[in-house]
């Protein structure tokens, strides 16, 4: 693909998913209101005959608290996602439970399901609204959603597979395939806000989303499932017992995630030495990552290799450690290219002597490498560092419009050592920037 | 290597669960059909937990939730089968286990299972395939095994540990750094042998089976966690590395002070969170040393006033670079008033006595202590006795004399890292002159 048709995809792309995706979201919001206040309203009704049935109230609110603490007990995934496994598991559970309450309608317990779900999840945003945190809402509504689908298909056919002599692996086969579809559904919905609020295209979105929540998605699955068979033996007892593994296996995510943040603001805040030692301008790395990292996105990159450009470009200027003397500004732009390429190369080893940063430390190696003539090619990651960095580097914190035209037509001048596709999309994440607070 | 009291002990243990496990009353039950062939699966489920042992943090610690098995077999089979099932981990699927530790691990968990069954027991539990009915009853009996299981098999495991390291003497690492982490994990992860046994009814053995599918991605998840934390730690210590490479003779500064503030953090018994804070602030404490003109590092004489400030403000600068960071707030404070002394003359704030943070405290005897044993321009390296004693003068005047004495008891434990013995690099003017740290040569200032 040449660069010149990559960007001129890519700009009516980027407009019709703003508009898509944003009336989506709203589209998210109106359909979970919808089920909510129909499931509310009819279970109201319904509540009044059959409330004299203890179990109805028993399971509903033994789910519904279940749900609440889940709820409250959010997991922050990398990236900035959040996720609500052990509520996940209990909506679920409850909407594949393998006794009907005895409304004789197996359609309106779908409703009761929603109604349940959305009492659960609401309780337990409450503490996190109080304590001045996000509620959360486009997060519940997608798992209200998810667990309306899946609840409208199984209730009505829980008389089929509970019925005599029917083997217990028809209602496992069944709820499998209602619990994928369930996590498809979570995983799409969450891709298609994701796109949007972060400007990724939605198939890198998608797959980005399945790679990060499949994991935790197998374990949500498979949880239900155990909570709605033993459920069946042994009662409601079951959901306080299964809370023990269900909080240990979030408490494990838990660390995983807080360790890759913290990851990540170490070397966010170690790449910044270049910039206290004076080598370079204040927030240069930072704003050389947030361009690099814009660019990838719009050109398609995946979340993986968007972290080693963010670490690459948040190191690109490491090399200059190594150097006796600062050069005047911190440019590297200005410096021979036999310099450029020094500065690279100690910059590479000195992430390289991690161990653990390989692919990194051969995007800072390549970084000084022209797009055209060098044998061999330098990688997509490298070629945006260096084309962020020169941008930068001509530009610097300013904004002014006139000054990053003149820097992108420079830019475009020299094709040899720019690469014209990712000249293309810095033009466009250029032309969205706000001034930010570096 | 397994120590000859750590041998004794574990034959002990051996001897001990033979026959108690023989010789107990085993009522066959009859109620799950085919009591073998369950006996056989929660084994093989053991042996599955039991490979898939995964570290807990980067260091020793590691961890298998098998104990579900052996729970699940209290539950389902009696006292009896628990011993059995927990007995395979003799044979583990990990290689390189040692006999003792073979020995031992069987030894071990049959004492816990069985130890475990017959609380259950006592506690009318029911041996039988779980129903609604009388589930609170089972819930309760099975709390109180799944503990007794737990607590049983740290108490084994910590005496082999105390009488296999260091001569005896337990130092606080290894097992003992993530202990309430660990001890919740199992508990939890207890409580997944009443799952197994509540949907053995419906499905058999497969109920091992899908139980396996929550474990082995909390498994991942976990082992995800060490590999990153593997991955933060060496990419720091790149980076730390990156930054001593401006001044020749104080490559390897940051690792040893780090180690050095470690080694006193475990004698005064700092809790694992904070211990593993001033590893970080150990290691970043001369980070804001960049900001400092390389001219002013290198220059020969008595420095000027502007220049002695341009020192004196470098913890503030590494505050700045390490300020985002999520450390503890702890560390933060270490890193910026490490060379705050107690008779107040330090800088920058002139924070005197216990107004200066203890990480600062600690973190100035390390810093101290490996300036003088290492080489400079302008001296050779002290001998450890002869820094130990400049310590103990400056003890109450520079540094707390507290943690001096600590650092001391430390050292005569553990080995210190000395600096290879650094040689004079070609090109002299690149050296930096004065080390601000070094306490026996105080930096000159003119006086105007």
């Amino acid at each position: 693909m040449t660069g010149s048709t990559m960007a001129g995809r890519q700009a009516p792309d980027r407009i019709t998913y703003w508009q898509a995706v944003d009336s989506g979201r709203l589209l998210l919001v109106a359909t979970a209101a919808t089920l909510v206040t129909a499931a509310v309203a009819v279970t109201a009704l319904q509540a009044g005959p059959i409330s004299t049935h203890r179990s109805y109230w028993t399971s509903a609110l033994a789910f519904g608290g279940f749900i609440a603490f889940g709820e409250l007990l959010r997991l922050a995934l990398p990236g900035g996602r959040e996720a609500a496994p052990i509520a996940m598991v209990g909506a679920m559970s409850y909407a594949l439970l393998l006794e009907t309450p005895k409304t004789g309608y197996p359609k309106e317990s779908a409703l009761l399901v929603i109604a349940v779900a959305a009492a659960g999840m609401t309780v337990g945003a409450l503490p996190h609204i109080a304590a001045g945190r996000s509620a959360g809402i486009t997060g519940i509504c997608t798992r209200i959603v998810a667990v309306a689908c899946v609840a409208f298909i199984f209730r009505p056919l829980v008389p089929e597979v509970t019925g005599p002599h029917r083997p217990w692996a028809l209602a496992f086969a069944i709820m499998a395939l209602l619990v994928c579809l369930g996590w498809l559904i979570d995983t799409l919905i969450g891709a298609l806000i994701r796109a949007d609020d972060v400007g990724a295209r939605f198939a890198v979105a998608v797959l980005d989303e399945i790679r990060l929540q499949w994991p935790l998605g197998l374990a949500v699955g498979a949880s239900v499932i155990i909570t709605v068979f033993s459920d069946k033996t042994v009662g409601l007892g079951i959901l306080a017992v299964f809370t023990g593994p269900l909080l240990v296996t979030q408490i494990a995510f838990r660390r995983y995630a807080g360790i890759r943040a913290t990851y990540l603001q170490t070397v966010r805040s170690l790449a910044r030495v270049t910039e206290v030692a004076g080598y370079v301008e204040a927030g240069h790395s930072r704003r050389v990552s947030r361009l690099a990292v814009a660019v990838g996105r719009g050109l398609g990159m995946p979340e993986p290799d968007l972290l080693a450009l963010e670490y690459a470009a948040l190191m690109h200027d490491i090399g200059q450690l190594s150097l006796r003397d600062p050069i005047p500004g911190g440019a590297t732009v200005l410096v021979s290219p036999a310099d450029q390429d020094r500065i690279a190369e100690l910059g590479a080893d000195v992430i390289r002597e991690a161990g653990v940063l390989d692919h990194v430390a051969d995007l800072v190696r390549c970084q000084s490498w022209p797009a055209r003539g060098h044998d061999p090619e330098p990688p997509l990651g490298s070629m945006i560092i260096r084309a962020a960095n020169a941008f930068d580097d001509m530009v610097g914190g300013s904004i002014d419009r006139d000054r990053s035209a003149a820097a992108l037509e420079r830019l475009r001048l020299d094709p040899d050592q720019y690469h014209e596709g990712v000249v293309d999309a810095l033009a466009e994440v250029a032309g969205r920037r706000v001034p930010s607070r570096l | 290597m397994v120590s000859r009291a750590a041998w004794l002990y574990i034959v002990l243990v051996a001897a001990i669960a033979g026959p108690l496990v023989a010789t107990t009353h085993a009522k066959p039950s009859d109620i799950p059909p085919h009591p073998l062939l369950v006996l056989i699966v929660l084994q093989l489920l053991f042996l599955v937990c039991d490979s898939a042992k995964t570290p807990l943090t980067s260091r020793q610690t590691k961890w298998s939730p098998s104990s579900a098995a052996t729970l699940a077999a209290v539950v389902l089979l009696g006292p009896m089968a628990a011993a059995l099932v927990g007995a395979v981990s003799v044979l583990s699927l990990r290689r390189r286990l040692l006999v003792a530790e073979r020995l031992f691990n069987g030894a071990m968990y049959a004492l816990c299972g069985l130890a475990a069954g017959v609380v259950y027991v006592r506690l009318h539990g029911p041996v039988e395939l779980p129903e609604a009915r009388d589930f609170r009853l089972v819930a309760f009996a099975f709390a109180v095994a799944a503990t007794v299981h737990v607590l049983a098999n740290h108490t084994l495991i910590w005496g082999v540990y105390r009488l296999n390291r260091g001569g005896g003497m337990l130092r606080r690492e290894g097992l003992e750094s993530s202990l309430p982490l660990l001890l919740a994990s199992d508990l939890g992860y207890a409580c997944l042998g009443l799952v197994i046994a509540s949907l053995w009814q419906v499905m058999d053995w497969f109920s091992a089976v899908l139980v396996l599918v929550p474990l082995f991605v909390a498994r991942w998840a976990m082992g995800q966690f060490a590999e990153q934390q593997r991955a933060y730690a060496a990419t720091m210590n790149a980076l730390c590395q990156a930054v001593e490479t401006k001044d020749y003779y104080t490559r390897g500064h940051g690792d040893r002070v780090s180690r050095g503030a470690v080694m006193i953090a475990r004698e005064i018994g700092m809790s694992s969170d904070r211990t593993d804070a001033i590893r970080f602030a150990g290691m970043l404490h001369d980070v804001g040393k960049l900001g400092v003109p390389t001219q002013v590092l290198q220059k020969t004489g008595p420095l000027t006033e502007d220049e002695y400030a341009a020192i004196q403000l470098h913890p503030m600068r590494g505050l700045e670079i390490v300020r985002e960071i999520g450390f503890l707030y702890e560390a933060l404070n270490g890193i910026m008033h490490h060379h705050e002394r107690i008779d107040g003359r330090g800088y920058p704030m002139g924070l005197a006595g216990h107004e200066i943070p203890e990480f600062a405290r600690v973190i100035a005897v390390a810093d101290a202590f490996d300036s003088m044993t290492s080489t400079r321009s302008y001296r050779e390296a002290k001998s450890i006795n002869m820094a130990i004693g400049e310590l103990r003068r400056g003890a109450g005047t520079q540094f707390d004399p507290l943690i001096v004495e600590a650092f001391i008891a430390a050292l005569e434990i553990e080995e210190w890292p000395l600096p290879a013995p650094a040689r004079a690099p070609a090109d002299l003017t690149i050296v930096t002159v004065q080390d601000h740290d070094d306490p026996t040569a105080p930096l000159q200032v003119v006086i105007p």
